[in-house]
């Protein structure tokens, strides 16, 4: 039985505190962020994480202008 | 199966704000235009900061150009410096206060034009800060105007056929200037344009800080970073731009790193407590006199603000000078501060005096309780900045007119006119000095000679003006009844 693949890092995009640079879409080693729909409050078209496929490499938080927009997260433990 | 658990790896280093106070509206986001670089630099400041837990003794100089406003955000302790001053102002909270650890946050139009005097003298001098200087090659805050920074050729708004060389020298890299210095123990540059140099630039950055840490002296980490709305470009072109344009200028190095040098830290310093600042800054105050304060004869008079006004030559701001001497040997907190302005010959000078029981936020004046005019110009300017019912002293020698307000207190004196009589006309401002004592009960009248002695330069004038002080405080006093 083949065991589930389970991603080594996941992110989490504060929608409201992005502005739309795309610093991270360049710099992400596995392109698992993307341009989400529509704009947030501060009138920006905000990125979004994929949802699958981070490695938690953390390049996209240290390409980030913005203090709290990411946040990384690694993988304690599975299963 | 359960799910996966994932832990923070990554987040909002501590060292910033939960909140940024500076504008109503969305509190979690910074100034910065999208694609800033100082936002990514700010990022790896803080994380260092966190790391070595010198948040409570980091003292921030905040340059001016767009980062100007980092004290939103940095939760350390922080002076706002003038045009290119950081270095200076860092090297006098250095030394007054040596545990603490001062960072210097500069542009390139601050510390390469305007402030290109403070820090290589400061760097020369080996002051113990770290200096962050932010490349962009352009003045940012301003629109995008030639930077000493700025490229050859490149376009800017005052460099429209781009910048000639010829006209304008070659752009200065810094970091190699400073390395020609004696006295930096680190130097390096960095970029911020890929996930390689970024990594790369926040090893610098976290040796810098550890360089003040360690107590080892100065340390400057240049960083070339995007200013995506000043070039006109997307942000991930700006990263394309630094590394095509501006690396092959601004070479990526350490150029000096003098960490690895045997070294022993002095101890670190206590900061001094305040009652012994006088021996830190070698002030002889065993001839300070001091005073039992004296009490005002209202209380509506206590913690005076007081604008004092006249003519250039009035004594003015000698006058003000006498009131703060005064409130400071009797051991009140004050203030004064003289206003140079462009002004005409005979136009209004006037000083803000401050004397209060308590700490003084602010030298300036604007809603003064007390105005003293020493003539008409002055009366007609400052009227209607008079707190309400706030007192004021007319020099009725030179005042015609009776102030239009009805809610305020006028105390008439004959100023000029009584220091003819005792001689010399420019005792004026000792006659209302001497008025305004009088009348509130602020200052005691002993207090006031005493205090001539240590303002009044020219000896042989003190008789005089110790004379003009008695008359008006006895005219003073008896207007009390």
């Amino acid at each position: 039985m083949a065991a589930e693949k389970v991603d080594r890092g996941r992110i989490e995009i504060s929608r409201d505190e992005c502005k739309g640079c795309q610093l991270c879409i360049t710099v992400c080693p596995v392109h698992v962020i993307e341009l989400d729909e529509g704009l947030n409050r501060q009138g920006y078209r905000p990125v979004r994480y994929t949802g699958a496929g981070c490695t938690g490499c953390g390049f996209c938080f240290y390409a980030c202008p913005e203090p709290g927009a990411i946040t990384v997260f690694r993988l304690a433990r599975s299963a | 199966m359960n799910s996966p658990v994932y832990e923070p790896f990554l987040q909002k280093p501590r060292s910033f704000y939960d909140t940024y106070e500076r504008k109503s509206g969305i509190k979690e986001v910074t100034h910065y235009c999208p694609g800033c670089g100082h936002g990514e630099l700010h990022k790896m400041i803080a994380e260092a900061i966190d790391e070595f837990e010198i948040a409570d003794r980091t003292v921030l100089i905040s340059p001016v150009g767009c980062s100007v406003f980092a004290y939103y955000y940095f939760d350390v302790g922080n002076v706002q410096a003038a045009h290119g001053r950081a270095p200076a102002v860092g090297t006098g909270v250095q030394r007054a206060r040596p545990h603490s650890i001062v960072m210097s946050y500069q542009g390139d139009g601050d510390l390469a034009a305007i402030g290109l005097n403070e820090i290589l003298q400061a760097a020369n001098r080996g002051e113990k800060m770290v200096v962050f200087f932010v490349n962009n090659a352009i003045y940012g805050m301003t629109g995008g105007q030639m930077a000493p920074t700025t490229l050859p050729g490149m376009t800017t708004t005052t460099s429209p056929g781009g910048r000639k060389v010829e006209d304008s020298g070659a752009p200065l890299r810094m970091a190699e200037l400073i390395s020609q210095l004696e006295a930096p123990v680190y130097v390096a540059r960095g970029a911020l344009c890929s996930a390689k140099d970024i990594s790369r630039t926040r090893r610098l950055v976290r040796k810098a800080m550890k360089v003040q840490v360690e107590g080892r002296g100065f340390a400057f980490v240049e960083v070339l970073s995007a200013c995506p709305t000043g070039w006109g470009m997307t942000p991930p072109d700006s990263y394309q731009w630094i590394h095509e344009k501006m690396k092959p200028y601004f070479p990526l190095d350490v150029f000096v790193d003098r960490t690895d040098e045997t070294f022993t830290a002095p101890a670190p310093k206590e900061p001094v407590p305040l009652e012994k600042y006088h021996e830190v800054m070698r002030i002889d105050s065993s001839d300070q006199l001091s005073f039992p304060p004296a009490q005002p004869l209202d209380p509506k008079y206590a913690n005076p603000r007081l604008k004092i006004a006249g003519f250039g030559g009035q004594g003015v701001l000698l006058l003000g000078l006498g009131l703060a001497q005064c409130g400071m040997m009797e051991g009140r907190r004050v203030s004064w501060l003289p206003s140079y302005g462009p002004e005409m010959r005979g136009g209004t000078a006037h000083c803000h005096v401050n004397i209060s029981d308590d700490e003084i936020g602010s030298p300036l004046v604007s809603q003064p309780t007390v105005l003293i005019a020493m003539n008409q110009p002055s009366l007609e300017k400052f009227e209607s900045q008079v707190a309400a019912r706030g007192l004021v002293l007319l020099n009725t020698s030179m005042i015609s007119k009776r102030p239009d307000r009805d809610d305020l207190e006028v105390l008439d004196v004959a100023a000029s006119e009584m220091a003819q009589k005792l001689g010399n006309p420019r005792a004026a401002n000792m006659i209302m000095l001497g008025a305004y004592a009088g009348y509130t009960g602020m200052i005691g009248e002993k207090t006031i000679e005493a205090a001539l002695g240590a303002i009044i330069k020219k000896r042989h004038l003190i008789e005089l003006n110790v004379k003009a002080v008695a008359e008006g405080f006895a005219l003073g006093r008896a207007a009390r009844g």
